[in-house]
């Protein structure tokens, strides 16, 4: 009937009464029965738990058994300081192609003889194929396919992981722990996530997955949060969506991404440019970029979602971006936006109108993050 | 009561009918976060589209289920949308249509039907 793939987690998904909806070639939990604003809410106060198995997990170890040939053969591909990452640490990049636009972002960690790396789901075959064809040489490009993601997020996850095993606590943000005994579940755990809160991805074999996914969700603190929720979390977060807010026709620059570029990448820098469409993003961090994605406060109520365009007058005047991202903040209690505009309108502070059903509604061009982060530095 | 196939139920009172959407429709829609009202006095068609309802996930229509005029519309759901969520079939109504003619009325499905229909 369908050929969606599932996750280790689907039948528990199913058991706990989910909307399973097809997401990236998967069957995914987009709601439970506590619905998208309550396990919203639920996250940002306690602690959320989520499948993100679909995601890619990945292996790069070079033949020669160093971190350093891996991550020298891996910057190959990403504008990011792969060499100087530090052990057991974790860090955000993003594969650029020949233009610089963004083939994906993804996480990359420093397991000290090899690089763990993850990857979007929709873009998971497309990056193992560059991995293999660019890195091959030098790389094994393992894929952990027998492997589940958990993602554990919210102010008590620290507190709800721990009884597992008291060790996380003293885990900073982006940090990165292996062979973690969680109550004998092995795991990969870092301290990171997609939500703005802290919390942990956990990394454990597939047939580990629902014993410890069980385990959380006992504790009082711990409700299960589809991908619904996760969307509006990472949106007032102010993080992007692949295929959103970031693809191969936006760079980093564009996105606003500058701070995932090192100085060791950037012109002068040690190892300077040396990625795909290097030329182009080097460029546009000496000059700027003619647009860049900010934050975009509507003023009413209406949630000005992907495709609105945006105008630089009430009525009249011109189109000066796209909303990419948008709906409703259930923590900021209103909508929020994210989306491209001209470099000239992307001050904060700017008034800008988004033209939704026919009708220029008012907005603001805003410092994103909409609510803090709150992760543990 | 009467029910639509686009999930609305219709309560007639007088001369005037008042729409809102089923528990079925609130269920589908998940949180609702923002309701755009017709004006009052608003002439209107079967099906032109009269509301604006937007949940969390997407936003989407309520149609005029009758010719009319719009007399009165619930405007605590401007300030309060969940509102849709907690009372759909009860406080949570949209608006009140004051119809032309009365046989339009006839088309809808009575309640054992449209349980049938949304099986």
């Amino acid at each position: 009937m369908s050929d969606l793939k599932q996750t280790a987690l689907h039948d528990l998904h199913v058991e706990l009464g989910a909307k399973m909806v097809p997401f990236a070639g998967y069957s995914m939990p987009v709601q439970y029965p506590l619905g998208v604003m309550k396990e919203h809410l639920h996250t940002r106060a306690a602690a959320g738990l989520f499948d993100v198995s679909h995601m890619g997990q990945v292996v790069l170890r070079a033949k020669s058994g160093s971190y350093e040939d891996a991550a020298l053969a891996l910057e190959r591909l990403v504008p990011v300081d792969v060499l100087g990452l530090g052990e057991m640490r974790q860090r955000y990049a993003m594969f650029t192609d020949t233009t610089g636009g963004i083939l994906d972002d993804l996480m990359l960690a420093n397991m000290g003889d090899h690089i763990f790396v993850v990857v979007n789901a929709g873009c998971k075959d497309d990056d193992i194929a560059l991995m293999k064809e660019a890195l091959s040489d030098s790389c094994a490009i393992e894929v952990l396919e027998d492997r589940a993601l958990l993602a554990l997020q919210g102010p008590q996850a620290e507190a709800v992981l721990a009884k597992l095993q008291p060790a996380v606590a003293d885990m900073k943000f982006m940090d990165v722990a292996q062979d973690v005994d969680l109550d004998g579940v092995q795991a990969t755990i870092s301290r990171s996530g997609y939500t703005g809160e802290d919390g942990y991805e956990i990394s454990v074999a597939n047939d580990d997955a629902e014993t410890l996914a069980r385990r959380l969700l006992a504790m009082d603190e711990v409700a299960p949060i589809g991908l619904g929720a996760r969307d509006s979390l990472r949106l007032e977060s102010g993080l992007c969506l692949y295929g959103h807010d970031i693809d191969t026709t936006t760079t980093p620059v564009e996105a606003g991404l500058n701070w995932a570029i090192q100085k060791v990448r950037r012109e002068d820098g040690e190892r300077a440019g040396g990625f795909p469409g290097a030329g182009v993003v080097l460029q546009q961090l000496a000059d700027g970029a003619v647009r860049k994605r900010v934050g975009l406060l509507p003023e009413g109520r209406a949630p000005m979602r992907e495709g609105v365009a945006i105008y630089d007058a009430a009525e009249g005047g011109n189109e000066v971006g796209k909303v990419t991202s948008g709906g409703f903040g259930p923590t900021v209690g209103g909508p929020v936006a994210m989306g491209y505009v001209t470099a000239e309108h992307a001050k904060v502070d700017t008034p800008l109108w988004g033209e939704v059903r026919g009708k220029r509604l008012p907005l603001t061009v805003t410092k994103m993050p909409f609510v803090a982060a709150n992760v543990k530095r | 009561m009467k029910f639509t196939e686009e999930h609305e139920w219709l309560r007639v009172e007088g001369d005037e009918v008042v729409v809102g959407i089923t528990t079925h429709a609130a269920e589908q829609l998940g949180d609702v976060v923002f309701v755009e009202l017709p004006d009052e006095g608003t002439t209107v068609s079967k099906d032109d589209e009269v509301v604006v309802i937007e949940s969390v996930k997407a936003a989407s229509d309520i149609l005029a289920p009758i010719d009319g005029e719009i007399t009165e519309v619930n405007s605590t759901l401007t300030d309060n949308p969940s509102m849709v969520n907690d009372d759909p079939q009860g406080e949570a109504w949209f608006f009140k249509l004051k119809f032309t003619d009365a046989s339009q009325m006839d088309d809808f499905m009575d309640e054992a039907t449209y349980q049938k229909f949304i099986g």
